[in-house]
This record gives C-alpha cells, sequence and structure tokens, in this order.
C-alpha cells in the first residue's frame, strides 16, 4: 500500500510503502532508492508491519532542502516516527539506509528495537577504496552492485531503455536520486559516524553480501568492532543488492534476529 | 567590437595514442604523463604569447581554472594573471575566472583579485564561474546538490565585501566570517566588471541579466553550435526587458589566420585535431556528476561540452567538416574577417574570447596568426557594435598615475660566491640591500 504522510507542518511530505501487521520496521532504502523491485518487503510484511519510506528527494517525497547532514536526516527519521505514533522499531538499513539507520540509533537508542545494516555505508577504509558510484556509466552498474551481473534480475535492474523519452526520465530519476545521496556519499561516504557509533546500544545485525564489490566486506568489521555487541553475518551468492538477489536468505537472517 | 587572446594552456606533448590508451585527459590522467621541464617551457611560451598579443593590441588577455587537466595547466589563473598585471601595459586582465565555489573562505577571491586590481592600475575583469563539474565535483570534492547554493552564497559575499566601505559580519550557510574587512580594495569601483562564463546552463542566463553581468559562453563547438545558447541569453534579457547590447555577451571560438585558406589547413589542422581528440577526450563520467546540471537545464536540452556526446558530435570530423560547422574559423585574413562578422552578428557578440593558441600548436605558429589577425583581421571589425557602449570593460587608472615596472636587467650585479655552491639568491639580494 502506498501512502503519503505530512510532517513537521508541511516542511517535508513523504510517500511510503506500507505492508502487513505486526512488530513496525522500517526498511530504509539506498541511494537507488526504491524501483519496484522490493518483492522482499512484502514477504516481511507477514510478520511485520513494514514501513518503507522514500527518502526526501526520492519518488514522491518532498523537503529535501530542510536536511543538509546524516544528523538533519536521522532527526527526519524521528519525526516520522512520531507522527505515526510509533516509539520504537525495527530498523533494517540498505547501504545508504544503513547509515541513516545508524545515525538514528546513535541519537536515541529507545526508538531502534533491534538494528539491521545491509551493507552499509558510513566507513571509509584507505585500504579498501569503495568504487566510484557517482561516476559509473549505466553498463558498469551491473558488476558492481551484483554478485551474478548476468541474471534475470541484475539486467532488469541496469536495463538501459532504448526509447529516447524513456531513457531522459530514467536519465532524470538517476540524477535526482544521487544527487540527494550526494549530501551523504559524495565524495567519500564517511559523514563522522565513527565518532558516534559508540553511541548505538541497540542489537545491531550486520549482514553482508559476502560478493560485495561496492562496499567490500571487510568494512563489516568497522562496524562490529565499534558497535557493542554487534554480530556478522555474510549471505553467499550476493553482492551489494543482497536483500534482492538473496530475497529467502535475507528474509530469514532479518526475521530470525528481529524475533529472536 | 573588443577582442580577448584567451589561452588554455594546453600540454601539448600527450602522447599519438593518448585517446586510445587512457580514458581521460582531465580528473584521473596519469601524472608521468606530465614532465615539469616542458611544463617549465610550456609556462614561459605561454606567458611571452600573452604578452605578445598584448603589444599587438588585444582588448583582453583571457586565463582560467581547471584542475588535473592536460588542456588547461592552470589550477591558479591568479597566478598567471599576477604575472601578467607586471609585463603588459596595454589589455585588460580577463581572470575567466576563479571557481568561487571551491575557495574556503571565498574571500580569498575577494583579496586576490582585489590585489589583480591594484598591482595592473585597474585593468582587471573578475570572472566567477560555478566551474566544471570535473573541476568542482570530481577534482575539488564538492557535493553536487549543494554546489550552486554554495556559488551564489560566495558571490554574494565576494560583491559585498568590495562594495561595503565597513566592517560587517558575515553569517552564510557555507562560509561564516566575523570581520569581512576587505584590504586592500580594488581601484575600480564599486569593483571590477563581472563576467560569468557559462557552458549552458539556464540559471546562469538569469544570475546575468538580473545583475547585468557580462554572459560569457564558453563553448568548443564555435558559433554555429553556440547560436542556440546565445538565442537562449538574448530570450531571457528581452523577456526581462533588458538592453540588448552585445557587449553584455562573450562568446569563444577558435580562430586561426594564415597566408591562404590552403596553407591554413596545412599550418593548424593537426593541431586542431589534437585539441579536439586528445585534449577533450573525457571520460564520460566525470562529464556531468548527478545534480551538478539542474534537471531544468537537463530538460532544455543543452548538450555538454565533454563525455560521449560532445565526442560522438566530434567523431571522425575532418579539417573541412570543422571549418564547415563552424567549430574553426580559419583561413586567409579575408576569409576569416568574413566569417567572423557573420558570426558574432549572428550571435549578437561583442566581446569575442579568441583561442589562438590550440592543442600541440607551436609558438612560431601562434605568433603568426596572432600577428596576421591584429594586422589585417581586426582593424576591419573595429566598428562593429560602435553603436552601442560597451560598460563591461575595466575602468583603467589615467596614464599620469599608471605605474610602470622597473626595465629588466637579470644581470648578477653582486659575484657570486666562487667557491663551489652558489648562494641562494635571497642572500645576494639582501647583501645587495644592506649594501646600500
Amino acid at each position: 500500500m502506498n501512502t503519503t504522510q505530512t510532517l513537521a507542518n508541511g516542511k517535508f511530505s513523504v510517500e511510503m510503502q506500507v505492508y502487513g501487521s505486526g512488530e513496525p520496521l522500517f526498511f530504509l532504502h539506498g541511494a537507488a532508492g526504491l524501483s519496484g523491485f522490493e518483492t522482499f518487503l512484502e514477504e516481511l510484511g507477514r510478520d511485520f508491519k513494514v514501513y518503507a519510506p522514500h527518502f526526501p528527494g526520492f519518488g514522491e517525497s518532498t523537503g529535501n532542502e530542510h536536511i543538509d547532514d546524516v544528523i538533519d536526516a536521522a532527526l527526519f527519521y524521528h519525526e516520522l516516527m512520531d507522527s505515526l505514533g510509533i516509539a520504537s522499531a525495527n530498523f533494517v538499513g540498505h547501504s545508504m539506509g544503513g547509515m541513516f539507520a545508524s545515525e538514528i540509533a546513535a541519537l536515541d537508542n529507545s526508538r531502534v528495537k533491534k538494528l539491521v545494516l545491509v551493507g552499509p555505508a558510513g566507513f571509509w577504509l584507505d585500504a579498501h577504496p569503495i568504487p566510484d558510484i557517482f561516476a559509473a556509466q549505466l553498463t558498469e552498474l551491473a558488476p558492481l552492485l551484483f554478485d551474478d551481473p548476468n541474471s534475470q534480475l541484475a539486467q532488469a535492474f541496469t536495463a538501459i531503455p532504448s526509447d529516447m523519452k524513456a531513457l531522459e526520465v530514467m536519465y532524470i530519476e538517476r540524477v535526482k536520486r544521487f544527487a540527494t545521496a550526494s549530501k551523504f556519499l559524495w565524495p567519500l561516504p564517511d559523514r563522522g559516524l565513527k565518532k558516534r557509533a559508540y553511541r548505538i546500544k541497540s542489537p545491531t545485525l550486520v549482514l553482508w553480501g559476502a560478493s560485495d564489490k561496492l562496499i567490500p566486506p571487510a568494512y563489516a568489521k568497522e562496524f562490529t568492532s565499534r558497535i557493542a555487541g554487534a554480530r556478522e553475518q555474510l549471505i553467499k551468492d550476493a553482492g551489494h543488492m543482497l536483500p534482492f538477489e538473496q530475497q529467502a536468505a535475507f528474509c530469514k537472517a532479518v526475521r530470525d534476529f528481529c524475533k529472536g | 567590437m573588443k577582442f580577448t587572446w584567451f589561452h588554455l594552456m594546453p600540454y601539448r606533448f600527450l602522447p599519438e595514442d593518448f585517446k586510445d590508451k587512457y580514458r581521460s585527459v582531465w580528473v584521473d590522467i596519469p601524472q608521468k604523463l606530465y614532465d615539469p621541464r616542458l611544463g617549465h617551457r610550456l609556462y614561459n611560451d605561454y606567458l611571452d604569447q600573452l604578452e605578445f598579443a598584448d603589444r599587438m593590441g588585444f582588448d583582453g588577455l583571457g586565463v582560467n581554472e581547471h584542475h588535473q587537466n592536460a588542456y588547461g595547466m592552470m589550477p591558479s589563473p591568479n597566478i598567471m594573471a599576477a604575472s601578467l598585471a607586471r609585463r603588459t601595459r596595454n589589455a585588460n586582465l580577463v581572470v575567466l575566472g576563479n571557481s568561487i565555489a571551491l575557495y574556503n573562505p571565498p574571500i580569498r577571491v575577494a583579496e586576490e583579485f582585489a590585489m589583480l586590481d591594484v598591482i595592473s592600475g585597474g585593468r582587471l575583469i573578475a570572472g566567477f564561474p560555478v566551474g566544471t563539474s570535473m573541476d568542482d565535483n570530481f577534482c575539488y570534492g564538492e557535493v553536487p546538490a549543494t554546489l550552486r547554493e554554495k556559488y551564489y552564497e560566495a558571490h554574494d559575499l565576494i560583491t559585498k565585501a568590495w562594495k561595503e566601505t565597513e566592517i560587517f559580519a558575515f553569517n552564510g550557510k557555507y562560509t561564516k566570517l566575523r570581520y569581512v574587512n576587505l584590504w586592500p580594495k580594488p581601484i575600480q569601483k564599486p569593483h571590477p566588471p563581472i563576467w560569468i562564463p557559462g557552458g549552458g546552463s539556464v540559471e546562469t542566463y538569469d544570475f546575468c541579466a538580473d545583475h547585468a553581468y557580462q554572459y560569457s559562453f564558453l563553448s568548443y563547438f564555435g558559433y554555429i553550435a553556440g547560436k542556440k545558447v546565445a538565442d537562449g541569453y538574448w530570450e531571457v534579457m528581452a523577456k526581462k526587458n533588458k538592453p540588448l547590447n552585445p557587449y553584455s555577451m562573450g562568446f569563444a571560438q577558435v580562430v586561426a589566420v594564415s597566408e591562404t585558406d590552403e596553407q591554413a589547413e596545412k599550418d593548424y589542422s593537426a593541431h586542431m585535431d589534437y585539441f579536439y581528440n586528445r585534449c577533450l577526450h573525457v571520460y564520460n563520467g566525470f562529464a556531468d556528476a548527478p545534480g551538478y546540471r539542474t534537471v531544468k537545464t537537463i530538460k532544455a536540452g543543452i548538450l555538454g561540452q565533454v563525455g560521449d556526446q560532445a565526442a560522438l558530435r566530434r567523431e571522425g570530423l575532418k579539417w573541412k567538416d570543422f571549418i564547415e560547422q563552424g567549430y574553426v574559423i580559419a583561413g586567409s585574413p579575408k576569409t576569416v574577417r568574413d566569417r567572423l562578422t557573420d558570426a558574432l552578428k549572428s550571435l549578437r557578440c561583442g566581446h569575442l574570447m579568441m583561442l589562438m593558441q590550440l592543442g600541440s600548436m607551436p609558438p612560431e605558429l601562434v605568433r603568426k596568426s596572432t600577428e596576421l589577425f591584429a594586422r589585417e583581421v581586426m582593424p576591419h571589425m573595429r566598428s562593429l557594435w560602435s553603436e552601442w557602449e560597451d560598460k563591461w570593460s575595466p575602468k583603467r587608472l589615467p596614464e599620469d598615475e599608471f605605474q610602470r615596472p622597473a626595465p629588466v636587467d637579470f644581470e648578477l650585479k653582486v659575484p657570486r660566491s666562487t667557491n663551489g655552491a652558489s648562494r641562494p639568491a635571497a642572500q645576494v639580494s639582501a647583501e645587495a640591500r644592506s649594501a646600500k
């Protein structure tokens, strides 16, 4: 179900996908946004009430001009929870969304019951440089993002429309999304989480695609070593787009951790 | 009609197979391709060329800012302008310009431009480009989403610092200063003429029109392709009821003069090829960071200067095509005169930025082309737009106040140490001073 939520006296308007029932669970998308391939949301809806908001600047959500940095972003999610009347929820954050979810907890652990970080951004290691996704050409995306770049999913996800009009629409959509993401990821995806990660007290699971070529699994240690009690779980045959590529394993890991 | 002799200062020695072997002339070009000893020669050649243009009566000498780029070796154009300020006397210094969003704090630009204006006796034209995506986003790490906001804020700070006569505090989003108190201040009041170089962003038309700044379209595609952008600018000016003064518009054009049309092809063809096929070989991923251009500009269908689309348009072009499609205006003085007059009239352009050294062009050819242009083309075109007043050129100091540098004599006036290593020059001159 698609809903629209207005926050902070109209500063933000949030388009949100909502599924199922149960304990609330927020899914925070990465820099590519919610693109319609997220069948795992419905599956998670069997056990949770799933909220998947489009971050302002993505989809139909507005108010990006009121968000300058990751702290503003985290407070935006606090505000969204307030408006929904949710005191505490499970958070699953993918890539850039993992960076936001970490900050949400670091600011106020009482809002985050369980934290699942999926190939999260937020750190930079000189020994493991993250490829420049912003400079990547459309044809280069599939190998960067997927374990199997030739799979039907990877091909569909990175398909280039042959029709000029559709190409323009896609191009402008990509510009909008990546421009928004650039506030948090450009030129390197480090906005000081290393100073604040020690504040995260919520039980944390760090999920990583074993063959993630965008943010290599080496980054998992950065999270588990800075967040007390955080546990690492590698999922095989998965790249950066782990929830899409290994939906069953992803949903099981989330379920087991949040229900456990 | 006014003419600015504009230098990009390219590296002239990229290998033959550059385009096949490397993906970009900009941002991630391998450092091993740069030889500082050749660089020494090039900077000095290029400054000689600009100084020669000063003697040949050009109205302006143009320099600009690029980073990590083999066709533009001026990370700091102000250093070049400082050198020219001392070694030239007639022409204006067209610094086109400083990418003001990159300076932290941007007050640095207000200071350096003030210094240049004072040293040169009020000959500065201050250019404020947004800067290319390659320079700003990829080389200098500016966040694409906030680049323009930062640019406008820097502009407000710099122009206010020039205009205000009292100390003020500046509480911007990107720059916060308790004491803005410019010292020195520019000679030109309230400030040097401001020119805004653009590559076709529609927002820039409005910005120029609203502030009465000169709009300079810096294109490498020539006047035929450039007409779309020029028309866009004039449309905005007309819509806003602004005077359609040709001097409010600048345009960059490749120009090369020889004895005859045939000789021009012999002289310049290979160097044009070097420029268009090696110098402009830019990896498409660097051409346009997401958010660098606004959605409005993308929808206006204005093509970028570099990247795949641009390369596609140039694919397989030969000398004849470059000439026919207007990328290059070249030939005998008469040919250049005729085509340039058509071009300037069609664009309604009063300030021409002439790219006369291009690609691998060696000094002797640059000199020939420059001299032929100055003697046999420029005088015939001076009267164009004479019915309009040029409000975008500097107001320099009167002759009787204008300082001239002491004549240069590089001979050492004190002997160097004779027992081996020579002493540092600073020590020599310090001793020379105390001996007086």
